[in-house]
């Protein structure tokens, strides 16, 4: 049943730049596809030649598997002039889509496994501030996160206190607002789209949208590469390798508000693609 | 002022190798750096001009071009390090030993690097066929490693490190990205501490801090 929810969303399966290259072999939710075509005209098919849907969107191309989609999420100030985009590429891990989404989620790491770059010891206490489920939308929010970090961005000269806001409106994609350091007006777009392979593996697209003007283009890629990759080696050793929905299954602590309530929402929806739960 | 200059991508084991030893000899130098992926750009023009093989690192100096890393390891500690322990060239058994060990880190980059690059990047290779490799060489690596400790060894040559330790380390320690663990190697898993313990030791993505060391040297 997990699968079929899965079916109806939106996923990543090539990048612009990618695809201007050649076609690209992407599997999506156990179903090998072809992206190729144009970026004007991209084209997703499966090995019996099904043709899928296929759209545009934030430097990326999109489709999804299911009959009755869901809108694909909008992220204005992604779109904002003036904004640098950088879509990162594509890293592979063998880990739950829905972990992969969950640490992108998770501050409290970042001394530890971002040591000197967005955190640094003694500085780990993670200050209180508010998750929440917004039922309009229906998102998960994380706001009101400040967090001191020595290098918070490539643009950043020294170490910040960096505010940070998480958004999730999919169960597989994830943007962070973060204080943007030549513009503190203006907030930094860094998001993820996770392309679920399986229900353990992944393919992780970041990208940003920047107000960045003086650094190169493959410094800005390597900055978020090397954030990246950092948690690459955690998140194939986390175990159990489905991320656990239901509260007994692990113990939270305050730190991990916007976890739990990314679990609960999940949960509610039943996005149980890459999740365990004790019903399911 | 700056001594050399680094053409760079933060993800390669052959880039950091550059950066460790130079870390480790207190050098300061510039980096440039090159989006290897998902730009390609080691196979752009400019690049290609400089390098014509496509690959990195690549390391100016004066008018000096070096582009095999086990090179640079040579030049970094023949240039920076006066004790000359780093690159003991002086006895030729010594050297022979350093110079066979920088041919093992060959092999190490040729399997583990390609392995960890296809499970990482998906990168064209037969996924199968490197992993293999690179399962032999951390098996041949490990039986080594095994030999210096009976000898009551740290190091791979003499009884200090050098460039041969710094060749072999990063793609041994990168294993696990290719889903190779370590957990079945005592031996490398020892040595693998020895090279993190080092005054100076800088991480890359998949090669951490020893946070625990750290603690101990405050308390």
């Amino acid at each position: 049943m997990s699968r079929e929810h899965a079916l109806n969303d939106w996923y990543a399966v090539a990048d612009v730049p990618g695809l201007t290259r050649g076609p690209r072999k992407a599997r999506l939710l156990g179903c090998d596809l072809r992206v190729s075509g144009q970026v004007d005209d991209p084209v997703v098919t499966d090995e019996a030649g099904h043709r899928y849907p296929a759209q545009v969107r934030y430097d990326h191309i999109w489709t999804t598997l299911g009959d009755d989609p869901r809108a694909l999420f909008e992220i204005p100030e992604g779109e904002q002039p003036g904004r640098r985009r950088v879509p990162c590429g594509v890293v592979r891990v063998k880990c739950s889509p829905l972990r992969a989404v969950e640490n992108f989620l998770d501050i409290a790491h970042f001394p530890f496994v971002h040591t000197d770059i967005l955190g640094a010891e003694p500085h780990t206490e993670v200050m209180a501030y508010k998750a929440e489920i917004r039922e309009e939308e229906d998102e998960v929010w994380a706001t009101n996160i400040s967090f001191y970090q020595p290098q918070a961005a490539k643009s950043a000269g020294g170490g910040i206190t960096t505010k940070y806001a998480y958004r999730v409106h999919a169960p597989t994609t994830a943007v962070l607002y973060k204080t943007c350091p030549p513009r503190p007006e203006e907030m930094d777009v860094i998001a993820i789209f996770v392309q679920p392979r399986s229900e353990t593996e992944c393919d992780v697209w970041p990208w940003m949208a920047l107000y960045d003007d003086s650094s190169e283009f493959a410094e800005l890629v390597q900055f978020q590469q090397e954030i990246f990759l950092q948690d690459r080696s955690i998140l194939e050793n986390q175990r159990p390798t489905r991320l656990p929905l239901d509260p007994k299954m692990e113990i939270p602590t305050r730190a991990d508000l916007t976890s739990i309530a990314y679990r609960r929402w999940l949960k509610r929806r039943g996005a149980y693609y890459g999740a365990m739960t004790e019903d399911a | 002022m700056s001594s050399f200059t680094l053409y760079n991508y933060v993800l390669s084991g052959n880039c950091y190798k550059v950066r460790l030893m130079a870390a480790l000899l207190g050098v300061e130098y510039d980096t440039v750096a090159v989006d290897f992926y998902p730009g390609f750009e080691h196979r752009s023009e400019p690049m290609l001009a400089l390098n014509p093989s496509g690959t990195l690192p690549i390391l100016t100096a004066d008018d000096m071009v070096l582009t095999e890393t086990q090179a640079m390891l040579g030049w970094l500690a023949a240039k920076f390090d006066p004790t000359g322990r780093w690159y003991p060239a002086d006895d030729p058994v010594v050297s022979g030993e350093v110079l066979q060990w920088l041919g093992v880190a060959s092999r190490l980059t040729g399997s583990v690097g390609a392995a960890r690059l296809h499970a990482m990047l998906d990168w064209p290779v037969d996924g199968e066929a490197v992993r293999k490799d690179a399962l032999k060489e951390l098996q041949g690596f490990e039986l080594l490693l095994t030999d210096r400790v009976f000898a009551g060894q740290t190091w791979l040559v003499g009884d200090h490190p050098t460039i041969a330790d710094i060749a072999c380390f990063p793609y041994v320690a990168l294993s696990p990205d290719a889903g190779l663990e370590h957990d079945g190697f005592p031996a490398i898993r020892n040595w693998l501490y020895a090279v993190r313990s080092l005054p100076g030791f800088v991480t890359m993505p998949g090669i951490h801090q020893l946070h625990e060391l750290r603690e101990g040297a405050h308390g």
